[in-house]
Order: C-alpha cells, then sequence, then structure tokens
C-alpha cells in the first residue's frame, strides 16, 4: 500500500526555495513565460545531449519505478483478498459448524420425538386392532394383517396430522440434516463446500419458524461466492498464499526503491554536470563579450542570470523532470488500474478532476494580484533601504532617521498587508486540493462499500482503489506544479541563452602579431569612433605618439579622454581609420599581447577578494615576493601595507572596504608598476590619492615612465603641467595641443580651465 | 533559528491557535481511516448500505471540518510568518539606523541591504514551511500512533521497532548532509563572489590580460562546486527511496501480522486497513520531516546574519541627561582628541587640539591617510572620541542628543549621494519647511540652478536612483546646496569640491564665502588652491596635527605643508 508521493514531493528541492514556496505553492503564483518556450527548450536540451545515455537509464528507470509503484497497491489488495477470502470462508464454515452443533440437537430431538410420536401412533393403532380383532377370535394372521392396515392408517393420520406443522419435504430435509456429516470432521475443500451447499439448500427448506438457521438466507451469488472461498481456501487463511503475495509485493517495492535510487543517482550527476558546462559556457562567453555589452547591462542583472537563473535551471533537471515523468507515468497508471478495478469508481475519481482545476483557478486568480502588489511593494521597500544604507552618512548628517525609519516601516506595513493574503491564497491550495482528495476518497469509500455488499467488488479491491484514488492527486498536483516551474525555468534558461547569444569581440586573427621588443609607438591615423550610431564622437582623429613621451589629456567630463584609452587598449573597435602599435594595426595584434604592453590605473580601483600581495602580483605571473615589495614601493604603498595587522597578506574583504580609496589607488599603482609595461596608462589614477602623495608617486613613476609612452588623465591640472604633450578635449574632438607653457601662452581653452582652479584664492 | 524565531512573540496567541488548529486538521485526517474501518466492519460485512452512507456522510462533514481548520491555520499562519518578517525587517532597519558609522563599516552597505530584504525573506519562506510541515509532521506522527495503538495494541510494536530505526537513519543522514549543504552554501558565495568580481573588473582584468587566470578561478570554483553539488545529492538519492523502502517493510509487516491476528480473532478487518493507513501517514510524516532538515542550512545561514545585526549594539547612544542647550552658537573644539578605528593597530588621530570660532573658516589639509576626513567625522559625532574631547558650542557632542548635535551641522560627505525624488524633495531633505526662496538662494549659491533650470523639470524633476542622470560635479553642487538650505550653525565640507571642474569651483567658493560669512566653515581639501586663503589651516600628517596657522605662516613655519603646496603651485604662484 505504498503511498509513494515521496518522489513527487514540491518540498524537497533544496535548490529552489526562493521561488517556492509550501506543497502546491507555485501554482499561485504569477509564472514568467518565455518568449521562445519551444527554442529555448530545444537549446535546454542539446545541453542534455551528452548524457544521452544516461538520460535515456534515467527515463527507463523512472518508468520501471512508477511501474512497480503503480502495481504495489494491486499487490497489497490481491494479498487483502486472500487474507478477507480466507476469512470468509473461515467464517463460513464456523458458522455453518456452530449452526450444526446447535441446530443438530433440536433437530434430533424434534424427529426423535416425531418419530416417537408416530412409533407410539402406531402402536395404539395396532393395539387398537389387536384388541378388536383379539375379541372377534381372528387369526394371528388377520391380527398381524390388521396391524398394519392399522400401523399405515395412523401413519397416515399421523402424517396428515403432522403435515399442518410439518411439510414433508420439510421433514425430510430435517433428516437429511441430521445425517449430514459434521462440517469440521470432513477434511477436503471441495466436500466441506458440497456440504455447506447441501446444509444452505438444506437450511431454505426446514420450517421457518427455526430461528438457528436464519442466518443462512444467504443470496444465491454471494452463497456462490463464499462456497468458491471455501473450496480455495478451506475454510483456513491461506497463509502460504498471502506469504507468497507478500513476498512479492516486497520485491515489487525493493525494485521500486531500486528504481527510484538508480534514476536519482544517475540525474544527480547529469543535471549538475550540464549547469557545470552551462555555467562555464556563460563565463567564457563573459570573457569573449565586448565591453559595449558591459556598459549597456548592469553586473546586478548579469550576475542574476549567472546565479538564480541556473540556479533554477539547476533544481529543475535535478527535481523536477523526473518529478515530470513519474507524476504523468503514475497518472497514467493509476488510470489504468483504477479502471481495471472499476470503471464506475474511476469514473467517480475522474469526476472530481473539474474540481481540482476550479480550485486551482480560482486560487490562481486570486492571488496573483497579491504576488503582483507584493512584488511591488517588495521593490519599493528594497529601494528605500538601498538608498538609506547607501546613504548612512548623509541620513545620520541630517538627522532623518527617523523619516527613514517611518518610511520604512509603512512600505513594511504595505507588504505586510498585502504579503499574508498572497502567503495565504497559496497556502490554502493544498489543503483544498486534499479536501477535493478527501471527497474523492469518502464517494469511493462509500460507493465502493455498496459496491462490495452487493459483490461487484472485494474487499481487498476496494482498498487497493483507495489507494489508487487517494494517491491519484498527488501527482496532479505535481504535474500542475511542474508545468509552472518549467515554464519559468525555461524563462530562465532563455535569459542564460540570450548572454550567450550576444554579438562576441571579434576574434583574434589566424596570423594575429606578437610585438616582440614592443617600444610604444602609437598612432590614431583619421579613427572614427561612436558609442551609438547616433550620437557622433570621434569623427576624424589624428595623433601621433613616440616612445617615451608622456601625453597628458584633458578636459571636462564626457568629453573622451576616456574613449581615447578604451580604443587604444581596444576595448572598443574603431568605426573607421586605424589605430597603430609600433606601426602595426593593432587589430592585427592578439589582444591578449596587445593589452600585455600597456599598464593601466584607472579611477575604478578594482581588487579582488584575496591577500594585499596577491593582488599586487596580479600584474605580473609568477612575481617574486621581492618584486611586489619593491612594486608596494615604489607606489609609496609600502609603509601603510606594512602598518596593517597581516602586512602584505592582509586579506582584503569583498568589499575591499578594510582599507581607504586612497589605500586602494596606490595597489592598483603598485599593480602596474609590477607589470612593467611598455605604455602607461593612468586614468585619473590618482584623484584620490592627495597630492603630495601623488608628486612622490610620480617621481616614482618618472624614473617608470622613462623610455616609455605614457597617458595621463586628470583634471587637477597641476599634476600634468611636465607632460610633453597636452591633448585638451572638448565634445569628442581635440580641440588644444602643445605643452603648458604654449597652451598657456595661447589664452584659449586650457589656460581658461588652469587659471580658474586659482580663482577661489585670489578672489578677495 | 530559535533566536529568530523569540520575535515572534506578539504571536503567541496565533501560534497557540494554529498549533490547535493544525491538531484539530491531522486528527480529522486521521480520522478518516477509522470511519473508512467502520465501513468494512459495520456496513460491508453487515450489509448495511444506510450505515455505509451514513459514515459516508459522516466522513464528508469531518473532512470539510479539517479543511476548515487548515485554511484557519493557514490563515494564521500567513499572518504569523510574514508578520515575523514584518518584525525582522523593522528591527533590522531601526538598528542599522542607529548604527554609528563604525558599525555600519563593519558589514558594510551591500551585505546590510542583503540582509534587510532576501535574508528576512528566506527566513519568512521557511518560518511558512515550518508552520505547513514541521508542525504538522510530529502532530500526525503522535497522532498516527495514538490512533494506531486504538485500532491494535500488538501491531503498533511493529511502528515500535520501525520508527526507532528510521529516526536513526534520518539523524544519521541529515547529520552527513546537512554540512554538506552548508558547505554548497558557501561554494555558491564563492562562485557568486568570483563573478562579482569578473564583472566589476573586467577592464582591468583584461587591461592585464588575466582572463585565461580568471576562468581558471572559475572552473575551480565551478568543479568544486559541482561536486559538492552531486556528492550531496547522490547521498540524497540513497536516503529517499531508503525510507520509502523501510515504509513499505512496515506494511508488508503490518499485513503479515495484522493476518494472523485476524485468524486468532483478536482483530479485524477494518481494524488492519485502518492501520496500514495510520503506518503510512505516520511515516510519511517523518518523511517531511527529513526534506526540512534540507531547508535549515539555508534558512540558518539568513538567521545567522540577521542575528549578526540585530546583536550589534550601536556604539553611539544619546546621553541618559543631555546637558541643557548652550546659549552659544558655532563654537568647535578639539580637546586632546584621539581616536582609533577598531581593530586598527594605529591611532588615525593623534592627541588634537584646536577650536573654532563664528565667522571663521577652517580649512583642513594633508595626505591621503592622514585622518583629515576622521577628524570631521567626530565633530557630528559619527565616531567617537577614544581619548579627549570634541565640544560643539562648549558642550561635549557625547552630553548632548545626537539629532541637537547634528541640526547644528550643514554636513557635505565626500561622495555626493542623493535620494530618488525631485530636485526640491533632495534639497529639503535637511530643512522639509524651506521656503521656495531659501531654496532657489542655496542653490544659486552652489551654482545648482542653471542646469537645475535646464532640467526637464526643474526643481520638480526627478533623480533617478540617487541622481544616475546627473554627473558627478551636478551631484555635488546639489548635495553643497542641501546643506546650504539647511543655514547652519557649522558648514562641514569634506573635500567636496572634487568632481567640479576649475571654473565652477572657483564660483561656488565665492559665492559661498560671501553665504557663511556668519557661520563656522570647516572644509577638508586636496588643493591648496582652496584652502589659502582660510582664516586657520590644520595640516594634518598621520594623524596629527603638523601645523596650525593660516597660509603664509605655515609656508614659514611647516615643512608638511610646504611639501603639499610646492606640489601642486609652481614657483610663480607661491610668491
Amino acid at each position: 500500500m505504498s503511498e509513494n508521493r515521496n518522489n513527487t514531493s514540491p518540498a524537497e528541492r533544496p535548490g529552489a526555495m526562493g521561488h517556492r514556496g509550501g506543497p502546491g505553492g507555485s501554482i499561485g503564483r504569477p509564472v514568467e513565460k518565455a518568449k521562445d518556450f519551444m527554442g529555448t527548450l530545444k537549446r535546454l536540451v542539446k545541453y542534455l545531449k551528452p548524457h544521452t545515455f544516461r538520460l535515456a537509464a534515467v527515463v527507463l528507470f523512472a518508468l520501471l519505478s512508477t511501474a512497480f509503484t503503480v502495481l504495489a497497491p494491486r499487490i497489497s489488495g490481491d494479498a487483502i483478498n486472500q487474507l478477507t477470502d480466507g476469512f470468509i470462508a473461515k467464517h463460513m464454515i464456523s458458522e455453518v459448524t456452530k449452526a450444526q452443533e446447535s441446530m443438530s440437537k433440536p433437530l434430533k430431538a424434534r424427529l426423535d420425538q416425531i418419530d416417537s410420536a408416530r412409533s407410539q401412533a402406531e402402536n395404539q393403532a395396532k393395539a387398537a386392532a389387536r384388541a378388536a380383532l383379539e375379541q372377534e377370535g381372528a387369526s394371528q394372521d388377520q391380527i398381524a394383517a390388521a396391524e398394519q392396515r392399522a400401523a399405515a392408517a395412523a401413519d397416515k393420520a399421523f402424517d396428515d396430522r403432522i403435515s399442518q406443522s410439518v411439510t414433508p419435504q420439510a421433514l425430510s430435509a430435517m433428516r437429511e440434516m441430521v445425517s449430514l456429516p459434521r462440517i469440521s470432521d470432513i477434511a477436503g475443500a471441495d466436500e466441506k463446500a458440497d456440504t455447506v451447499s447441501r446444509f444452505a439448500s438444506l437450511a431454505k427448506k426446514l420450517p421457518q419458524s427455526d430461528s438457528s438457521v436464519q442466518s443462512f438466507q444467504l443470496s444465491d451469488e454471494d452463497l456462490q461466492k463464499y462456497l468458491g472461498d471455501i473450496r480455495e481456501t478451506n475454510g483456513v487463511i491461506p497463509f502460504d498464499a498471502i506469504a507468497k503475495t507478500l513476498l512479492f509485493l516486497l520485491f515489487v517495492y525493493l525494485l521500486s526503491s531500486l528504481f527510484t535510487f538508480l534514476m536519482r543517482y544517475i540525474m544527480a550527476s547529469v543535471s549538475q554536470v550540464t549547469v557545470y558546462s552551462l555555467r562555464k559556457d556563460l563565463n567564457d562567453k563573459l570573457a569573449r563579450l565586448p565591453l559595449k555589452y558591459y556598459d549597456g547591462h548592469t553586473s546586478g542583472d548579469i550576475l542574476s542570470r549567472m546565479t538564480n537563473d541556473i540556479d533554477t535551471v539547476s533544481s529543475t533537471l535535478q527535481q523536477s523532470m523526473t518529478q515530470l515523468i513519474q507524476s504523468v507515468c503514475q497518472i497514467l497508471g493509476y488510470i489504468i488500474m483504477m479502471l481495471l478495478y472499476s470503471p464506475i469508481l474511476t469514473l467517480i475519481v475522474l469526476c472530481t478532476l473539474p474540481l481540482y482545476i476550479g480550485v486551482t483557478m480560482f486560487i490562481a486568480s486570486h492571488s496573483q494580484k497579491y504576488y503582483k502588489a507584493q512584488q511591488k511593494h517588495l521593490g519599493t521597500l528594497s529601494g528605500h533601504t538601498e538608498e538609506m544604507f547607501t546613504g548612512h552618512i548623509i541620513v545620520k548628517a541630517f538627522g532623518r532617521e527617523r523619516e527613514s525609519i517611518e518610511t520604512f516601516e509603512k512600505v513594511n506595513d504595505d507588504l505586510y498587508n498585502v504579503g499574508w493574503k498572497a502567503q495565504f491564497m497559496s497556502g490554502i491550495m493544498y489543503p483544498l486540493m486534499n479536501f477535493v482528495s478527501n471527497i474523492g476518497y469518502v464517494l469511493v469509500s462509500v460507493v465502493g462499500g455498496i459496491f462490495v455488499t452487493k459483490s461487484f467488488l472485494n474487499i481487498g479491491d476496494i482498498t487497493a482503489f483507495i489507494q489508487y484514488s487517494r494517491s491519484f492527486s498527488m501527482p496532479i498536483i505535481q504535474t500542475a506544479n511542474i508545468a509552472n516551474i518549467i515554464q519559468s525555468t525555461i524563462a530562465c534558461a532563455e535569459r542564460v541563452f540570450e548572454i550567450l547569444d550576444e554579438e562576441e569581440e571579434i576574434p583574434d586573427t589566424e596570423d594575429a602579431v606578437k610585438i616582440e621588443h614592443p617600444k610604444g609607438d602609437i598612432r590614431f591615423d583619421h579613427v572614427k569612433f561612436r558609442y551609438t550610431e547616433s550620437v557622433p564622437l570621434m569623427e576624424d582623429m589624428n595623433l601621433d605618439f613616440k616612445q617615451g613621451e608622456t601625453v597628458a589629456i584633458v578636459g571636462p567630463t564626457g568629453a573622451g579622454k576616456t574613449t581615447l584609452v578604451n580604443l587604444l587598449m581596444r576595448f572598443y573597435e574603431v568605426n573607421g581609420g586605424a589605430i597603430t602599435f609600433d606601426g602595426v594595426d593593432i587589430r592585427d595584434i592578439a589582444r591578449g599581447s596587445l593589452r600585455t604592453m600597456f599598464g593601466m590605473v584607472l579611477q575604478d580601483t578594482w581588487l579582488f577578494n584575496g591577500t594585499i600581495e596577491e593582488n599586487i602580483a596580479y600584474g605580473r605571473e609568477n612575481a617574486t615576493h621581492e618584486q611586489v615589495v619593491s612594486a608596494a614601493k615604489a607606489a609609496h604603498a609600502d609603509h601603510f601595507i606594512r602598518s596593517l595587522p597581516e602586512g602584505y597578506r592582509t586579506v582584503l574583504n569583498e568589499e575591499a572596504s578594510n582599507i581607504s580609496q586612497g589605500q586602494k589607488q596606490l595597489l592598483t599603482i603598485a599593480r602596474a608598476i609590477l607589470a612593467d609595461p611598455s605604455v602607461l596608462i593612468l586614468d585619473e589614477a590618482t584623484s584620490s590619492v592627495d597630492t603630495r602623495t601623488e608628486v612622490l608617486i610620480q617621481k616614482a613613476m618618472g624614473v617608470l615612465m622613462r623610455g616609455r609612452t605614457n597617458f595621463v588623465i586628470a583634471h587637477r591640472l597641476s599634476t600634468i603641467r611636465d607632460a610633453h604633450l597636452i591633448l585638451v578635449m572638448n565634445h569628442g574632438t581635440i580641440i588644444e595641443t602643445g605643452s603648458h607653457d604654449e597652451l598657456m601662452k595661447k589664452n584659449g581653452f586650457y589656460a581658461d580651465l588652469y587659471n580658474s582652479q586659482f580663482v577661489g584664492a585670489n578672489l578677495e | 533559528m530559535l533566536k529568530i524565531y523569540r520575535n515572534l512573540k506578539p504571536y503567541t496567541v496565533s501560534i497557540i491557535m494554529i498549533l490547535v488548529f493544525l491538531f484539530l486538521q491531522v486528527m480529522s485526517d486521521l480520522y478518516l481511516p477509522t470511519l473508512m474501518s467502520d465501513i468494512v466492519n459495520n456496513g460491508i460485512m453487515t450489509k448495511n448500505i444506510g450505515y455505509i452512507w451514513k459514515t459516508g456522510e459522516y466522513m464528508l462533514l469531518i473532512a470539510a471540518g479539517g479543511v476548515i481548520c487548515a485554511v484557519v491555520a493557514g490563515f494564521l499562519g500567513a499572518r504569523v510568518s510574514v508578520g515575523l518578517g514584518r518584525i525582522l525587517r523593522n528591527r533590522i532597519f531601526r538598528r542599522v539606523e542607529n548604527f554609528s558609522l563604525h558599525e555600519f563599516d563593519r558589514f558594510g552597505s551591500s551585505t546590510l541591504i542583503t540582509r534587510t530584504t532576501n535574508d528576512i525573506i528566506q527566513i519568512q519562506t521557511v518560518t511558512i514551511m515550518i508552520i505547513n510541515m514541521m508542525i504538522r509532521a510530529p502532530l500526525t506522527c503522535v497522532g498516527g500512533i495514538f490512533q494506531a495503538y486504538h485500532q491494535d495494541r500488538t501491531l503498533t510494536l511493529i511502528l515500535a521497532i520501525a520508527l526507532p530505526v528510521l529516526i536513526l537513519i534520518i539523524y544519521l543522514v541529515t547529520s552527513k548532509v546537512v554540512p554538506i549543504f552548508r558547505q554548497v552554501q558557501r561554494k555558491l558565495d564563492r562562485i557568486n563572489l568570483i563573478l562579482r568580481e569578473n564583472l566589476t573588473g573586467i577592464r582591468v582584468i583584461r587591461a592585464f590580460n588575466k582572463i585565461d587566470h580568471e576562468k581558471a578561478r572559475f572552473e575551480t570554483a565551478n568543479k568544486d562546486l559541482t561536486d559538492t553539488y552531486i556528492h550531496v545529492n547522490r547521498i540524497m538519492a540513497v536516503l529517499m527511496p531508503m525510507m520509502m523502502l523501510i515504509m513499505n517493510l512496515v506494511t508488508v509487516c503490518v499485513l503479515w501480522f495484522g493476518s494472523k491476528r485476524i485468524d486468532t480473532g483478536e482483530m479485524n478487518l477494518g481494524a488492519l486497513m485502518a492501520f496500514v493507513q495510520y503506518a503510512m501517514q505516520i511515516m510519511f510524516s517523518l518523511l517531511m520531516f527529513v526534506m526540512m532538515f534540507v531547508m535549515i542550512p539555508r534558512a540558518q545561514a539568513a538567521a545567522d546574519r540577521i542575528n549578526e545585526v540585530l546583536s550589534t549594539e550601536p556604539e553611539i547612544i544619546d546621553p541618559q541627561l543631555p546637558e541643557p542647550a548652550a546659549a552659544e552658537k558655532g563654537y568647535v573644539e578639539f580637546r586632546n582628541v584621539t581616536f582609533r578605528y577598531h581593530g586598527a593597530e594605529q591611532s588615525a588621530i593623534q592627541n588634537v587640539s584646536f577650536s573654532v570660532k563664528p565667522g571663521e573658516t577652517t580649512a583642513i589639509i594633508g595626505g591621503t591617510g592622514s585622518g583629515k576626513s576622521t577628524l570631521i567625522n567626530l565633530i557630528p559625532r559619527f565616531y567617537d572620541a577614544d581619548e579627549g574631547q570634541v565640544l560643539v558650542d562648549g558642550i561635549d557632542v557625547k552630553a548632548m542628543p545626537q539629532e541637537e548635535l547634528r541640526n547644528k551641522i550643514g554636513f557635505v560627505p565626500q561622495k555626493a549621494r542623493l535620494f530618488t525624488g525631485t530636485v526640491d524633495e533632495n534639497l529639503r531633505y535637511g530643512k522639509e519647511d524651506a521656503s521656495e526662496d531659501e531654496i532657489r538662494h542655496a542653490a544659486d549659491v552652489a551654482q545648482a540652478s542653471e542646469f537645475i533650470s535646464q532640467m526637464s523639470d526643474g526643481y520638480d524633476s526627478m533623480l533617478s536612483e540617487g541622481g544616475q542622470n546627473l554627473s558627478g560635479g551636478q551631484k555635488q553642487r546639489l548635495s553643497i546646496a542641501r546643506a546650504l538650505v539647511r543655514r547652519p550653525e557649522i558648514y562641514v565640507f569634506d573635500d567636496s569640491f572634487s568632481a567640479l571642474d576649475f571654473k565652477t569651483d572657483a564660483k561656488l567658493r565665492a559665492a559661498l564665502k560671501k553665504d557663511t560669512q556668519k557661520a563656522t566653515v570647516i572644509i577638508v581639501a586636496q588643493r591648496v588652491g582652496t584652502v589659502m586663503d582660510a582664516d586657520r589651516i590644520i595640516v594634518l600628517d598621520e594623524g596629527s596635527v603638523a601645523g596650525i596657522g593660516t597660509h603664509s605662516e605655515l609656508l614659514k613655519s611647516c615643512g608638511v605643508y610646504r611639501e603639499i603646496v610646492a606640489s601642486q603651485l609652481s614657483e610663480e604662484e607661491l610668491a
């Protein structure tokens, strides 16, 4: 009697708690739909292709385990039938035995009574006849003949008299009944059955007044069934047969468990390896995407696709796929089994199906609006939290904690007010489904019970049927659930595939050049570039930088300073013209080798979760500790590093918040110094470093910069006065070039810009 | 986890009701097989169709009662679990809002956001699960055993053997699986960390040609996670079929021994059937329990993170007996102040003393990490000094309510941060009842009115996501204007002009000078040009005062200052 529901329980999904609530929980939620369901499904299936063989095994095992699961209640029903048959036969025999025992004495007594009465009457008649003849003096022969006549007459008279109370048939039945062998003395099953049958038929003929046989007024069908039982079981519970059935049942359970185990065991690696390769492909893809892609997508979005979405795919592969196979098989199997037992009862069970659908629709229509509202309030709440936390210092400085808390609590209340309703609606799904299932259960019990009394069904059949009908509801709920899960999984997979479909960077050419001894001569030759097609930026840029030059690029925000660097390092591709490095078009150089020729310090001080030493060594493979330290010294970072508790082995935490912004910048400079590139790019690199330190760094860099081409982007003009060439940019074009002194003499944009930084001081 | 549930106190009544209703519901579920057994014994065996119908009606009634109980329990459960979320959220948010920068920095804003949102949702979901299943399981188990015992005592012995075996297996497996699930969680976090780093550092990674290195790093983490996942899923693959097998074995045993007992007439058929169903229900409830265990590690991790926040006491609290507000306005004094960040070896501020009067401009200059920002963060009591005193208007800041103290100060932080809302709302942040004139004036001074008027809706333009649609300089100007609207006694500018171009910077400072003549102004700056004309310049060097004086005084007396100046100004400007 297995209710093998564990295979299909939605609760058992460790990987996907956030998405799904309790049992039946996901039905009520709005389901995200994929744009191209079939297409995405096909692609997902492709990922499973390397595992075709194992998947086939999984499907096979799923089918087998389900088949055995479906079979088990039938077998246990058989066992119960054997038990009931034996029980009923035994009951019958014992009833007959009891009846025989209780009846035989009174019957015998009655017969004896009748017989003695008869013989008494005979004797009396005989005596009367003899007396009469003896008086007449008749011969002995005459007397004997008369005696006989008298006796016969008396007999007849007795018969006539008695026939008013007992029919001759009843009488003969009584006689036969008494002469029936004791059933307990009979060994053979058939003789027993014959005797019982004879007993039953005789019992019918007995006088109605005899109450001790009332209980044997059975219908013919019942009698035939019971007789059959007796013939089969010989009136004892057939433990041998039951044992055989139960052993078979055990074997079926064993197989079912075994196949379930095999299925899950194989699926564990199939699903995880599939997800592994999906994750790997995605990560590889990210490495090939151009920076343009990252500018257009928030890292939160990409991250969510790589984590949450893949997580969903993972748990669906792990759980829902096999569940779906099993659920569908179970539904079919249960229906077939139920039909085998009783088409009418099956119809009753199937009649509850519309109820399931009705409940689902009712709940879904109500809960979806709460879920939507919940999502909205959750968004507001997260937004507020994010703002207040990232602006913590402002909130404190302006003493707005109370207002902030008030707003939060208000949003939180709103969230609560729809949240519990959403939760409630999806929470009652399971009890309601259970109720529908119980209605079916009761109907089946009642109608089935009546069927049993009418002998349409056996008790074992009805128990088996109840098992089936009760188990029936689970796979239905499951399938509805999984249908939803699969839909949202496909939507998740689609988002993942969207990334995989993004246009990649132009791959390096086969015959990419590697510059062995880079000098650092760089030329911009009629370069044209736009971030977006419609917004013109660089239209015709011509520049020439020689090895060893330090070039400063200045200009207001958005003037295109960083664009120059982006093009130089080939983060973006030029739309027209060419950039050459030592005379080679950079498109002919492998990106990797191109970029190693540059050392870059960005405004954005990116460090990773590792030790300080690892972070500095990031710039060069296999850097020794001494090299790291000397780079740190050159960047004036050594001092502060040594003052940290763990020195160079200090682990930067996830947000690198255990060191200051300026210190982070020093580390990135040390990292660039260690990389020892031919071209150094400092993109507002020292904006967080104070000017004094900056001068120190620049001194160190001065040594470093010698013999290299250097690009310095900064808005602190004092730091770039020593540059060989200053490019003043505005609106994507270079509007002035020259050295500091030349530009000052020109008294143009640069001079204006430069002078303004001291205005504050001279305003007095 | 338990600590979290202490927050359920206001829901005690509800929880008791949930228990009662769940109990009733479980009992109704358990009563159905008994009625079924009655149908078998009294209806079918005696062919009493009327009895069957009557019992059937009764069963429907019980089932309906059960579903009503379940709905009521579901109603209360939803309110309790979502209510718990609400309580926790409010508590966390309140607590974080009361954090000083010390505690705040210890966590970092991103993890605090996660803790306030995702972690609590996690707890909420698990609480629902617990109410739905974890409470139901033991109730079903106990009720089922009771009913089974009621049906047949001797057969209950089978359960007495099977249940401990099952519980032992559950214990063994979960004690093995739960730590692995914790590992899975950690490894997932690790992958996410690497991914996040790869995304945020995409330029650096490419610039240093480290793509392969990062790929390898990701690959290791990916492989590691996959292996652990497979491992734990394989264990689970053993567990579930094994439990099913034991459950089924119990059924077989019950059938066998039940048959024997029926043979001897100690039991009837109906009782056997009911017993089998009870046995199933009991086992099934245990199975549910196991599934719950899988969820615990995730929830536990979330609970730990939440508890960590809740158990962190804000270091800075308002004084019990605040000193009466001072009559003086605009005075700031540092008396031998020393301050050290938690866990830091060296003090960030070492024995600093100075005092500032209204109408004066004081500039603080120094190298990176010299303690400039730290110093001014002590004035609005974002941190507490370890030694010495910070006095505002002659009163120790520790003896003043924080709100009163901060009301005196217009603070402009290094990083301009605005909030979602209109420009007007942002400017009013420090003074909600400011008049329109006051707002316009502040915007004028901060050189913001020009670009505000160019925005589509002027002062009513929406700033999305903290002003993402504005440039750094524009944000900084709004941030300055916001402080100006307050008309505070003391202005504190923490390097707040860095994103401005030189022209705007100069204009702004000129306008500011006029506007703040009567107030106290404290400016942290890196540019000498910004500080040259201050009434007092404080030169900080590694947390200590290297010199205090005017520009010309310091040029003569302070070597550090001279160095700074030399690094920025050319010879002729020095002259």
